[in-house]
C-alpha cells in the first residue's frame, strides 16, 4: 500500500506495508492537499495588545514533564509562541556501553530504555540478534513472548491514561485506579522473571526460564478481569465533559506531518494512518492472532487517548487466544547460545511494535564478541520531535497534556 | 436543658466576662469572640486537612495517612510542627516586604469574613446590618494578596499563577454576588441573622422552609457553589495553583510557616464561603425537621458546613481541571446570564405569591422552573458549540 503524495512535495511517500492490510471502511489514500481541520476553541491571537513575551524553562524539574525533560517555552500571556524541547539530562551512554559489552550483557540495559516496557525492549533486541545469528525461536517461547509483550502494552497504555489525567489535573484518582491494575500484571512479571519492572527475561532464541506452575491460570484470571476494569475506567473518563473539552481539538497532528516526521505507534494511528508493525512485519507469531488496529481521525489528544484504550481491548483478544493456545515444549532454541555469542560478520535491523511505537535495534557485527555498532531507534524520541508543531498557539495547560499524550519515557528519549 | 445546651457558648462567654469590671466587659467580650473564632477554625482546619486526605485516599483506593497517632489523626500536628521548623526561604530577587505581607494580608480579611456568619442562635460575632455586603467587601480583598504573592516572588510560574488568579477570581466574583441577590430580595434584608430567621419555620409543620427548596433557591445554590469553588481555588477550578502546569502558581516560592498561613487562609476562605452558602440557602442553623429541634443550633450549622466541605473534597477527587479560556467562557457566558435570569425568576416567584386559585403553588413551581430550564438548555448548547462530541472509531483488520 503506498500513499501518493499528490504534487505538493513532488516525491512519493511510501509506507512499507507489504501485504496491504485491508482497511475497514477507511480510504487508503491520504489527500495531502486537504487542509487539516482544527477544532480549537481558542480565539485568534490578538497582536495589537502590546506586552512582553515571557520565557519560561519548564523543566527539567517540573511536575509534569515525565522526568528530566525541559521545554523552553516563550509565552505571550498564556499562549505559546515558541517551544523548544531540550533533552539529554538522562543520557547514560547506552549505545556506547553496549558496543563495549557482550551481546548478552546488553539485555539488562535494554530493560532500562523504556522502563515501563522492559519485556518489549528485550524482544526488540532479541529479535535483532536472532536475525543476525539465525536462531530459531521455539513455539512455546514465541507464545510467551507475545503474552509478555501484550501484557506490557496493557501496562504502558493504562499508565499513560493515568498520567495523562494527572496532567489534566485529576488529582491522581485515575492514576491510582490504573496502578491497581498495573500491580496485578507486575505480579505476573515477577512470578515469571523474578523482577517487576526490570525483567531481563528474553534470551536469544527463546526466553530465560519457563513459566512457573499455575502462572497461566493466574494470567487468565487477570486477562478475564481486565475488561471489567476498562469498562469502569471508560465510564468514568471517556464521556467526561471536562476531558472532552480539554482533549478534543487540542494538539492536532496532521497525517502528512506525522508520516514525514517518522511518527509511529498509537500517535500515528490516532492521525488515521494504518501502520502497525505487528500487521506489517508479522514478526514472531502475530499472523496467528485475530486482532484489529484502531484508527483515529482527527489526530488530537482525545484520539490518542481513545486509540490507546481501544488498543488495550485488542491486546486482550490476543492475550486470550495466546493463553488458550500456548503449547508445551522447549523455551529456548537448542542451538542458540547466549554466552560467548560471536555472530558472523553482517548487520541486522530488527523492529517491533512497542507500546510507544516502532522500537528498532540496529546491529553491525564484525565477528567479535561485542557488536561493532549498536543503535536504538527510540519511538519516544522521534515522537517528541514534533512537539512544537502541536503546541504552537495553544496554552501552557495544553502543552502539558500534549506532552502527556505523546507518551515519552525519558530513559528511552535520552538513552 | 436543650435551651442551655443550645446557648452553651453564649452563656459561657457571659459567665467568663462577668468576672471582670464593668468597664472592661465589652472589650473582653470582643477578645473572647475573636479567640473563639480563631481557635475553632484553626481546629477545624486541622480536622479538614486530615479528613480531606483520608477521603481522597478512599476515593483513590488507598488508605491515606494512618501512621501518626490512632488512625493517623495526629497527622495535622505533625504537619504543623514540620511547617514551623522548616526553613523560611525568601528568594534573593524577591520584593521582601511584599513577600512577607502577602500571607498576612490574606488571612486578615478571611478572618473578618468569618466573623459575619451566624453559627447558631445568638451566635454571631459581629451582627452588622449589612453583613453580607461586608462579607463580600473583605472577601474580595483576598485577590490583592494573591497578586502580591505572585508578583513579589519574582518567579515566572508565580506570575502566571497570579495572573490566572486575578482573572479567575474577579470573573467569578460576579456570579457569586449576583446569585445571592435573589436571597436578599426574598428576605428583604442584608443582615445574615435575619436571613436565617426568614428561613425558619416549616411548611405543613414538617418540611423546612429553606431557600434551597424553591426553584430560584436551588438554582442560586448551584450557581453559588460553582462560583465559590472557583473563588476558593478548589478543583476543578484550581488553575492558579495548578500543579501539573505551573508548579504551585503563586505559592511556588513560599515555604515554612508562610506557606502554612496561605494554606490555612485558603481553608478558612473555604469555610467562610461554605458558611455563607449554609446561611443563605440551607437555612443556617435551623434544624431540617421540627422533631430534631432539640439538637443545638450550632451543631446543625457545623453539620451542614461539614457536608458542603465533603462535597468540595468529593469534587476534587473526581474531576480534571478546566483550561483558562474555558473557565472564563463558563463564567461570563453561562454563570453570569444564569444568575441574572435567576433574579428575574425570583421576582416572578415573589409576585406570583398573590395567586390564590387551586394548584397555584404547583403552577408557580412549573413556571419558574421553565424560565430557568430554557435558558439553561440554550446557554449550555452555546457553550459547547463548535466541538464535535461523540466520535466513532474505525478499525483496520
Amino acid at each position: 500500500m503506498s500513499f501518493s503524495n499528490s504534487g505538493n512535495t513532488g516525491g512519493e511517500t511510501v509506507i512499507p506495508s507489504s501485504d496491504s492490510p485491508s482497511l475497514n471502511g477507511v480510504t487508503a489514500a491520504i489527500d495531502f492537499d486537504e487542509p487539516q481541520k482544527s477544532y480549537s476553541l481558542l480565539p485568534k491571537q490578538n497582536s495589537e495588545v502590546p506586552g512582553e513575551l515571557l520565557e519560561v524553562a519548564m523543566g527539567p524539574h517540573h511536575p509534569s514533564t515525565h522526568g528530566v525533560f525541559r521545554m523552553d517555552v516563550v509565552l505571550d500571556g498564556e499562549r505559546i509562541v515558541k517551544l523548544k524541547p531540550v533533552f539529554g539530562y538522562l543520557h547514560r551512554n547506552h549505545e556506547k556501553i553496549a558496543e563495549g559489552t557482550s551481546y548478552l550483557g546488553s539485555i539488562p540495559y535494554t530493560d532500562r530504555l523504556d522502563y515501563l516496557c522492559s519485556m518489549s525492549n528485550n524482544w526488540g533486541y532479541a529479535l535483532t540478534v536472532e536475525k543476525l545469528s539465525g536462531f530459531q525461536v521455539p513455539e512455546r517461547a514465541e507464545y510467551i513472548r507475545v503474552i509478555m509483550a501484550e501484557l506490557t502494552r496493557l501496562v504502558n497504555h493504562i499508565c499513560l491514561v493515568g498520567f495523562l489525567m494527572q496532567d489534566m489535573g485529576a488529582m491522581g484518582t485515575p492514576l491510582m485506579y490504573a496502578f491497581r491494575e498495573r500491580e496485578k500484571i507486575l505480579d505476573l512479571f515477577e512470578a515469571a522473571s523474578g523482577a517487576r519492572m526490570m525483567c531481563n527475561y528474553l534470551r536469544f532464541g527463546g526466553v530465560r526460564c519457563d513459566l512457573p506452575k499455575g502462572w497461566l491460570d493466574e494470567a487468565r484470571k487477570v486477562v478475564e478481569n481486565f475488561p471489567r476494569f476498562l469498562d469502569e475506567f471508560e465510564a468514568l473518563l471517556s464521556g467526561n465533559e471536562i476531558l472532552i473539552a480539554r482533549a478534543q481539538g487540542v494538539g492536532v497532528l496532521g497525517k502528512e506531518l506525522a508520516v514525514n516526521a517518522g511518527i509511529t505507534g498509537p500517535m500515528l494511528r490516532a492521525c488515521g494512518v494504518n501502520y502497525d508493525i505487528r500487521k506489517v512485519d508479522k514478526y514472531g507469531i502475530y499472523d496467528r492472532f485475530d486482532f484489529r488496529v484502531p484508527l483515529g481521525e482527527h489526530g488530537d489528544v482525545f484520539d490518542r487517548y481513545m486509540v490507546r484504550v481501544l488498543e488495550m481491548r485488542e491486546s486482550l483478544k490476543i492475550l486470550k487466544a495466546a493463553l488458550r493456545d500456548i503449547p508445551e515444549g522447549l523455551i529456548v532454541d537448542a542451538k542458540a547460545k547466549s554466552r560467548g555469542l560471536r555472530p558472523k560478520v553482517g548487520e541486522a535491523y530488527g523492529r517491533i511494535e512497542g507500546p510507544k511505537g516502532e522500537l528498532g535495534f540496529y546491529l553491525i557485527s564484525d565477528g567479535s564478541a561485542n557488536p561493532y555498532r549498536y543503535r536504538v531507534r527510540p519511538p519516544s524520541l522521534i515522537n517528541l520531535t514534533i512537539l512544537e508543531d502541536m503546541c504552537l498557539g495553544l496554552t501552557i495547560a495544553d502543552a502539558v497534556i500534549i506532552l502527556g499524550s505523546v507518551d515519552i519515557v525519558l530513559g528511552e528519549v535520552d538513552r | 436543658m436543650t435551651g442551655q445546651l443550645d446557648q452553651l457558648f453564649v452563656s459561657l462567654k457571659q459567665w467568663l466576662v462577668s468576672f471582670l469590671p464593668q468597664a472592661a466587659q465589652p472589650m473582653a467580650g470582643i477578645l473572647l469572640s475573636i479567640s473563639a473564632i480563631i481557635g475553632a477554625f484553626a481546629t477545624m482546619f486541622a480536622i479538614t486537612t486530615i479528613m480531606e486526605r483520608k477521603i481522597l485516599g478512599r476515593i483513590q483506593n488507598r488508605l491515606g495517612p494512618n501512621r501518626v497517632g490512632p488512625f493517623g489523626l495526629l497527622q495535622p500536628a505533625a504537619d504543623g510542627i514540620k511547617m514551623l521548623t522548616k526553613e523560611d526561604i525568601v528568594p534573593f530577587a524577591a520584593d521582601k516586604l511584599v513577600h512577607f505581607l502577602a500571607p498576612v494580608v490574606l488571612i486578615i480579611p478571611v478572618a473578618l469574613a468569618l466573623a459575619m456568619i451566624p453559627y447558631g442562635r445568638n451566635m454571631t460575632a459581629v451582627d452588622l446590618d449589612a453583613g453580607i455586603l461586608f462579607f463580600f467587601a473583605v472577601g474580595s480583598a483576598t485577590e490583592l494578596s494573591v497578586f502580591m504573592a505572585g508578583w513579589s516572588s519574582q518567579n515566572k510560574y508565580s506570575l502566571v499563577g497570579a495572573m490566572r488568579a486575578i482573572a479567575q477570581m474577579i470573573s467569578y466574583e460576579m456570579p457569586l454576588v449576583l446569585s445571592t441577590v435573589s436571597v436578599l430580595m426574598m428576605a428583604g434584608t442584608l443582615s445574615l441573622p435575619l436571613i436565617v430567621q426568614a428561613q425558619s419555620g416549616y411548611i405543613y409543620e414538617i418540611l423546612p422552609r429553606w431557600n434551597v427548596f424553591t426553584p430560584w433557591g436551588l438554582a442560586g445554590f448551584v450557581l453559588f457553589m460553582i462560583a465559590a469553588t472557583a473563588e476558593s481555588n478548589r478543583a476543578p477550578f484550581d488553575l492558579p495553583e495548578a500543579e501539573s502546569e505551573i508548579i504551585a502558581g503563586y505559592l511556588t516560592e513560599y515555604s515554612g510557616f508562610k506557606y502554612a498561613l496561605f494554606f490555612m487562609a485558603e481553608y478558612w476562605g473555604l469555610f467562610a464561603v461554605s458558611g455563607l452558602a449554609v446561611t443563605l440557602f440551607l437555612g443556617g442553623w435551623n434544624a431540617p425537621f421540627p422533631f430534631l429541634q432539640w439538637v443545638p443550633s450550632w451543631a446543625w450549622f457545623f453539620a451542614k458546613l461539614g457536608t458542603i466541605i465533603f462535597g468540595f473534597i468529593w469534587v476534587r477527587g473526581t474531576l480534571p481541571r478546566l483550561r483558562l479560556d474555558q473557565l472564563m467562557n463558563f463564567a461570563w457566558k453561562f454563570l453570569l446570564p444564569m444568575s441574572l435570569i435567576n433574579i428575574v425568576v425570583t421576582a416572578m416567584w415573589h409576585f406570583s405569591r398573590v395567586f390564590q386559585f387551586v394548584g397555584a403553588r404547583e403552577m408557580r413551581w412549573v413556571l419558574c422552573a421553565l424560565v430557568l430550564a430554557i435558558p439553561y438548555f440554550f446557554l449550555g448548547r452555546a457553550l459547547g458549540e463548535g466541538r464535535p462530541a461523540k466520535r466513532n472509531y474505525k478499525f483496520a483488520e
